[in-house]
């Protein structure tokens, strides 16, 4: 791995969704964002990673916590921001709001918001291009409560079954909404563990480290290209504010102050710095911060001055 | 020339066909390639294009279906089946949230080109988890297309044109309909999906009906006809979209309504038939509408019940010489002591 090259532009994604999440939170009581929201700080690096280790015409699913994906996957900012504003000018033309984003030019082709909705077609995708015989992969991004869905398990038999060029990346934040993990799965469970018993392989790893990240999903993604069918990445991170919406959510009871500032303390901006000073220098970081946060700014404009979405337009994308 | 076929034959030629014209066309399902073929309907399809594009599948419904979307998005067209319309019930997250929104709340940059075929049993036991017509669910879900051809020849053309639809079609076969022959050219055809078809033309009453209902329709018809009562029959064949333009210009002509339906009454698209009509056609109605559908009460099991659960020939009859105030003998279509009312036919042996 070449850390001088790759390890800047792992870096800008970080800033750039950093950016952009702190940004919406700062401007969401405006009242001009008016869709759930839900926000990827403190899981910026799995979703820069993944892009940068995916080729462009590889295929991405998402969730309903998906703006880092998507971004990370290379998806159009400026569309993205429309999106979340409900402008004709967003990613879905204001019809599917900051839970429902696409941007098919760089294979994001699309996330949901019922949990473990795009695992299937994640794998559907993927199952394409074994029968276009292409080498193409399809990366589906869940969470750990899709993990308690059924369909998870579907998902993953196919999968396996037809050896299928799939990468499955599980962000573990712990927590479903407020529920934690230990109402949810057994006690020990290990989730790339139990994957295992169904005949895939799989990983574990740092997901606030974006390099030890982008290190297992580039061996993950160099496994499912030589054809031994799926794998399975999980990595421990953690979501700053609330499960939806703009602000921090530590004082009302679900999990403790003292949890969320462990975790800030490995804020995955921050570990990348410290372990990589003589490559993030403070001018490097100053310099990919201010490029961020102009591109940002210019999204907002972006999306405040387009034009709004008509009923007429909406009914015409029922049917083709 | 005629060329008398089954229903499950028609259907068999319209993934054959597709298939051997698009090379993106694949076909799984329960029981695909088992020997029997899904009552005859997917037989020999893996001999022809191989077991990578028709294939037997795992028990997972729903993530079957959510893959089928997965793939339509690259191109690919799935045909799925299943035997029995309720085991689908377990995919209704990925029909509902998935297939019939993704080409609408993307902002209509992507197109789901799925067909899944459904089978709606009834008789011999099949009881209340084995013969739902849930054709109301469907209907109400924008963003699909729901067909139920009544004759092996919209069964063969509506089935083609629903594999090369670019929407999500859903796809009902009432079992009985199966091994019913009619007129189908060998050729490849295409049907619409939209049009309701007229069978037969009336100038009394007006009868929508749809599926297994259209063929007890057909013999009720044909038997009033003879007493110089004369029922326009109109074969529903699509439920979304509904062909409201040749249900109202019939009613218009007739002024009288009865709708068969193969579903339970509240909710179902009989009622809608009967309210849209009521709607738009309330000042031209002579007598009040009326409707055949199922009670609403799951099917039950025993063979001793399910007769008297049923509509039949006789019930449309009885229940259009009321609409028009008429008294006459219609014993002809009683059925006779003796025959079984659980089965098709006495060549119906069971047990599916």
């Amino acid at each position: 791995m070449n850390k001088e090259k790759i390890l800047p532009k792992l870096y800008g994604m970080m800033s750039k969704i950093r950016i952009t999440e702190e940004t919406i939170a700062g401007r969401y009581s405006e009242q001009e964002m008016r869709c759930p929201t839900h926000l990827s700080i403190g899981q910026e690096a799995v979703a820069a990673a993944a892009g940068l280790a995916m080729r462009k015409d590889d295929f991405a699913v998402s969730t309903h916590r998906a703006h880092a994906h998507y971004l990370g996957k290379g998806g159009n900012l400026n569309s993205m921001i429309a999106e979340i504003y409900g402008k004709e000018s967003g990613c879905s033309k204001g019809i599917g709001g900051s839970m429902h984003l696409i941007d098919k030019s760089v294979g994001f082709m699309g996330s949901t918001a019922i949990v473990g909705g795009t695992i299937p077609v994640g794998v559907g995708l993927g199952f394409s291009a074994k029968l276009k015989k292409t080498d193409q992969l399809s990366c589906v991004f869940l969470g750990d409560g899709a993990v308690e869905e059924g369909v998870f398990y579907e998902s993953v038999n196919f999968a396996v079954l037809k050896k299928l060029p799939v990468l499955f990346i599980c962000e573990n934040n712990m927590y479903s909404v407020y529920s934690p993990m230990h109402v949810r799965q057994p006690k020990g469970r290990k989730i790339h563990k139990m994957v295992q018993g169904i005949g895939m392989k799989s990983s574990h790893g740092d997901g606030n480290d974006v390099l030890e990240a982008y290190a297992k999903i580039e061996h993950a993604i160099k496994v499912i290209r030589s054809g031994e069918g799926p794998y399975f990445l999980e990595f421990d991170t953690y979501r700053w504010r609330e499960h939806c919406g703009p602000n921090y959510d530590n004082h009302i009871g679900y999990r403790t102050e003292a949890e969320y500032e462990e975790w800030k303390k490995r804020d995955p901006l921050v570990v990348a710095v410290e372990t990589n000073a003589e490559i993030l220098s403070v001018a490097v970081c100053e310099q990919i911060h201010k490029a961020s946060t102009s591109e940002v700014e210019a999204a907002f404009e972006f999306a405040r001055h387009s034009a709004k979405p008509s009923l007429n337009d909406a009914l015409g994308y029922l049917y083709k | 020339m005629s060329r008398m076929i089954k229903y499950s034959e028609a259907v068999n030629e319209a993934i054959h066909s597709s298939m051997a014209k698009d090379e993106n066309v694949i076909c799984y399902g329960l029981g695909t390639d088992d020997p029997l073929g899904v009552f005859g309907t997917t037989l020999g399809l893996q001999e022809e294009f191989g077991s990578e594009r028709v294939f037997d599948m795992p028990t997972s419904e729903n993530a079957m279906t959510g893959i089928a979307i997965g793939a339509a998005l690259n191109g690919i067209r799935s045909v799925m089946t299943h035997q029995r319309l309720d085991f689908f019930l377990l995919a209704m997250d990925q029909l509902v949230n998935n297939a019939a929104k993704w080409r609408y709340m993307y902002g209509g940059q992507c197109s789901v080109p799925i067909t899944i075929r459904l089978i709606i049993g009834r008789g011999w036991g099949q009881g209340p988890t084995h013969s739902q017509n849930l054709q109301s669910w469907f209907a109400h879900i924008p963003g699909l297309k729901v067909i139920i051809p009544t004759n092996p020849y919209d069964a063969k053309g509506m089935l083609t044109e629903a594999i090369f639809d670019d929407n999500p079609v859903v796809m009902l076969e009432h079992r009985w309909l199966h091994n019913m022959a009619g007129d189908v050219p060998k050729e490849r055809y295409r049907v619409a999906i939209d049009k309701a078809a007229i069978v037969r033309e009336g100038r009394d009453v007006t009868i929508v009906s749809l599926s297994y209902m259209s063929i007890e329709a057909i013999h009720a018809v044909d038997e009033l006809k003879k007493l110089g009562i004369s029922c326009e029959l109109i074969d529903l064949r699509s439920v979304n979209p509904i062909d409201w333009p040749t249900i109202f210009t019939s009613v218009r002509k007739t002024g009288r309504l009865l709708v068969a339906d193969t579903a339970q009454q509240t909710c179902s698209v009989a009622s809608e038939i009967i309210a849209r009509c009521a709607i738009e056609l309330f000042d031209q109605l002579k007598a009040p509408p009326r409707c055949l559908a199922l009670p609403d009460l799951p099917t039950p099991t025993s063979h001793y019940l399910t007769g008297g659960y049923y509509y039949r020939a006789y019930d449309i009859a009885s229940s259009v010489l009321k609409a028009l105030n008429k008294q006459a003998e219609i014993s002809g279509l009683k059925p006779q002591a003796g025959v079984a009312l659980d089965v098709p036919g006495n060549w119906f042996k069971g047990p599916f």
